[in-house]
């Protein structure tokens, strides 16, 4: 449990009310272990990983282009499109919001100076850092060729590519998302400030709270399957391989009773943040706060009980499958009910359309589509035809793109002057949050038409009658690509020479914005004592409600 | 179709004479599945479609109508467990809704009628075979009856395969290990594209095929028709033995991993095979002759040439003649 002493490292006692980012040198990053500076590491982390994994998407869209060979020969379309998967899944989104950004802010939502376990926090990052090394080393020695899936058994008999260093790799890494998990639970258990009870804690903290309990259940089991897969690759086990009396179907049931819970790990912190950037920039609490907390708890419950629908054409039970098809309609309630008080919370707001609001805006557009193709997925005879085409493949980007992401990245501008302590050009975000919002829509629309058409997914080539639409996707992708570059430049531009940022610029009440900008080495001058809640604007005066 | 209790809501869909057939998001139909298949997906998007506007254009109504103004403060929340509760229960029963017609349509689509014709499909990469109820097979194309209920009993020789044919709206994995199966019955004279639809790798020469390409075509033809092609299959007809014999060799897919240019592909050249000395890979050394042949295509992996291990040939099927048929043009092959 951190003490009141000083979690920093450093010889001399630093000033704690100077910047967390005042002190140089690489050794007071590397053996930090404030959560903040752990956080931007990971953040750094994150975005590397998402370049490297965008432009293997771009890469992937680019071959699809023509018909037939465009730039690449089929295996090595197989390995592109398997890095994208792998790097995108376990390197970037898994720890985008929670590692890196609610590294950051929960401390700070929770008015407290650091995580419960800041060693922890650190190892954890190394952790991450050792399974990407692994992950490199299996990119160097010819990737993999198996889909981010690793079905068994390609993977485990067919495949000539470096399967073992890459699942070591997801292997290694789930550890530092146990570790994460297991920090932020304490975290908000028993770090929390004076007065900050249960009903007054931030949606993001509510999010990032039940995201950790998937970690720290469902992450174990992946562990165990990559490790049996290991065993099977290495040692011919024999547990997925049929001549020897083992079932390749019980492999896909193992890995997706990890990977769809993983699916919520990835979505449910950004609907936390979703839920910050609605009441902020409507000045007004959520409507429904009570229930868009339980419905994170509902769908991190929920998502334990779905995987089976990932496997309806696979040969399970008729009944096995009528089951897990009731099941996954349930997760459509929880999914609801939020977008229902996002919407209801802007009713008689003061709404104002700065970026961060945009992605928070474009979130519930965007989700709203990924949620609604979800029903046709979850409706066993629909999906019978659907699965394995590009419609599937639309469906989860609008969830994991138009949601993880553009929410990621919505937190990103939101928090950007307390990471950073500078501004950013507001005309630049808005360009880059049109070009997104835009070739986002045009590559992944035409795959839902892609898919409903027939075309499978996970094909090198294809019939000359889905040219058109393969063509519109990647066109799409090029806008998408230009859009992240130009915010790329607007981030840059800004870090070296941005406007100092106002303690709150965006005249927000929650507690984070009372602290200055960038965030002290503390956190907070001293302890906060929380009085009420995080969105009472209707208690704030003029003072606190000011941009300044 | 028969009328399926809970499905009265789509039942002038289903009754259609011609059924409504390539829509701008789904294929032409071709199965008795197809017409109600399509009234499920358009019912299902009709329902996103009213729900999205619904939800983004008061999204979109709020922003502009509460947009910030100097001196207007946003109003104090109050929540309204009323209203937390009906947009929990009424879309709760709208799913049992969506729940209950989609699976009463899948389970009794999932069952085949007792007098259907039973195909056998085998999956291998990067190929489909198919053995008919006489017991002759072929590969890549399939030939069916119009209007006759079908049953396919489904494996794979290697990986996990998916028998997915868009214009049937049908899809089922083939698993290393077990059967699967699909019924249907076909209700449209014309060709349905086959695709595999689980990710199963790709040779790692180029043209070497993989995943991508393996696909069939399924002919659905008149019983008269499918008659005479069951007839011209099980036995040569007026062709030679070679000539026959090239006939199975390219039906059964042969050529996606053997050349006859001389060149390697995922198994030996077919070219100048016959007489030729291979150095197996357990070391020994063995004569191509009609017996190595035979026992190749029978029971591939009992002599592997050496270089060609991960090969993974499935075993063949093929009656006495056609063995000889295929033996004789193998020979040709020079």
């Amino acid at each position: 449990m951190a003490t009141v002493a000083s979690p920093h490292s450093g010889t001399a006692a630093p000033d704690p009310h100077a910047s967390y980012l005042a002190q140089k040198g690489f050794a007071s990053w590397a053996f930090s272990l404030d959560h903040k500076r752990i956080g931007v590491m990971y953040l750094v982390a994150v975005l590397v990983s998402f370049l490297l994994g965008g432009i293997m998407a771009i890469l992937v869209r680019l071959e699809l282009l023509t018909p037939g060979r465009t730039i690449m020969d089929a295996s090595t379309y197989n390995h592109v499109f398997s890095l994208h998967g792998v790097i995108m899944v376990f390197l970037f989104i898994i720890p985008s919001i929670p590692a890196a950004m609610g590294n950051i802010m929960m401390p700070v939502q929770l008015g407290t100076i650091d995580v419960a376990f800041p060693k922890l926090n650190l190892a954890s990052f190394y952790i991450y850092c050792f399974g990407a090394c692994f992950g490199l080393y299996s990119m160097i020695h010819g990737g993999v060729d198996t889909g981010w899936t690793f079905y068994t058994p390609y993977s485990s008999k067919f495949s000539n590519s470096a399967v073992i260093p890459m699942i070591g790799a997801a292997f290694i890494m789930g550890f530092s998302s146990i570790l994460t998990g297991v920090n932020f639970i304490a975290t908000v258990h028993k770090m929390r400030a004076k007065g900050l009870t249960w009903r007054r804690l931030p949606l993001f903290c509510w999010s990032l709270y039940a995201t950790s309990i998937i970690q720290v259940l469902a992450t174990p089991v992946l562990a165990i399957t990559l490790l049996l897969l290991i065993f099977e690759r290495v040692l011919h086990l024999g547990i997925f391989d049929p001549s020897m009396g083992g079932d390749p179907v019980l492999f896909e049931h193992f890995f997706w009773f990890y990977s769809h819970p993983a699916v919520y790990i990835m979505i449910v912190p950004a609907m936390g943040v979703v839920s910050e950037l609605i009441c902020t920039f409507s000045r007004r609490a959520p409507f429904g706060y009570f229930f868009i907390a339980m419905s994170s708890l509902g769908l991190a419950l929920l998502g334990f009980l779905v995987w089976g629908h990932h496997l309806f054409v696979a040969g399970m039970s008729e009944y096995s499958t009528m089951v897990f098809s009731a099941l996954t309609f349930l997760v459509g309630i929880p999914s609801g009910v939020k977008i229902f008080n996002w919407v209801a919370t802007l009713y008689k707001g003061s709404i104002d359309l700065r970026s961060p609001m945009l992605y928070g805006l474009g979130f519930i557009f965007l989700f709203t589509i990924g949620g609604l193709t979800g029903l046709f997925l979850a409706m066993l005879a629909v999906d019978v035809h659907l699965h394995d085409t590009y419609f599937v493949v639309a469906h989860f980007h609008y969830v994991m793109v138009g949601g993880t992401v553009i929410a990621f990245v919505g937190g990103l501008h939101y928090w950007w002057p307390k990471f950073t302590g500078k501004m950013y050009d507001e005309g630049k975000a808005r360009i880059a949050f049109a070009l997104v919002f835009i070739g986002f829509n045009v590559t992944f629309m035409s795959q839902f038409v892609l898919g409903s058409r027939g075309m499978p997914r996970r094909y090198y080539d294809y019939l000359p009658e889905f040219t058109t639409l393969h063509q519109v996707s990647t066109v799409g992708s090029w806008i998408l690509g230009v859009g992240f570059i130009v915010m790329l430049v607007m981030f840059i531009e800004s870090l070296a020479s941005g406007k100092k940022a106002p303690r709150n610029p965006w005249g927000s009440v929650a507690l984070e914005w009372t602290t200055p900008s960038p965030l002290p080495l503390h956190n907070f001058i001293k302890p906060p004592v929380i009085t009420k809640g995080p969105y009472d604007y209707h208690l704030a005066t003029e003072e606190e409600l000011s941009e300044d | 179709m028969a009328s399926v209790n809970g499905m009265l809501l789509f039942q002038p869909l289903l009754d259609a004479k011609e059924p409504p057939s390539d829509t701008q998001q789904l294929p032409v139909i071709m199965s008795s599945a197809g017409a109600g298949y399509d009234a499920l997906y358009y019912f299902i998007y009709w329902f996103s479609v009213v729900f999205f506007v619904g939800i983004v254009g008061a999204m979109l109504y709020f922003v502009w109508k509460y947009r910030r103004r100097k001196g207007v403060k946003a109003a104090p929340t109050k929540d309204s467990t009323k209203l937390e509760l009906t947009w929990t229960i009424i879309p709760f029963f709208m799913i049992i809704v969506m729940f209950h017609v989609s699976f009463d349509f899948y389970i009794h689509n999932a069952v085949a009628s007792e007098n259907a014709l039973e195909v056998r499909v085998r999956g291998q990469r990067w190929n489909w075979s198919f053995q008919y109820p006489n017991g002759e097979g072929e590969g890549s194309v399939l030939y069916l009856p119009v209007n006759k209920p079908v049953k396919l009993v489904m494996s794979s020789a290697d990986v996990l395969h998916s028998f997915f044919i868009p214009a049937f709206r049908l899809k089922k994995d083939t698993v290393p290990g077990m059967y699967s199966q699909l019924a249907f019955t076909p209700t449209r004279e014309g060709e349905a594209q086959v695709f595999c639809a689980e990710y199963c790798g790709a040779g790692e020469k180029p043209g070497s095929g993989g995943h991508y390409s393996m696909g069939a075509i399924i002919k659905v033809v008149s019983q008269a028709e499918y008659d005479k092609h069951m007839q011209e299959i099980s036995g040569p007809g007026d062709k030679k033995p070679d000539e026959w014999g090239k006939e199975l060799v390219q039906k059964s897919g042969c050529y996606t991993c053997h050349s006859v240019d001389g060149s390697a592909g995922t198994g030996p050249s077919y070219k100048g095979l016959f007489g030729r000395k291979e150095n197996l890979s357990d070391g020994s050394s063995v004569d191509v002759d009609e017996n190595y042949l035979r026992e190749s295509i029978l029971r591939p992996n009992a002599k592997v040439v050496k270089g060609f291990e991960n090969g993974n040939m499935p075993p063949f099927v093929f009656t006495d003649a056609k063995l000889d048929a295929i033996i004789a043009y193998l020979k040709t092959v020079k």
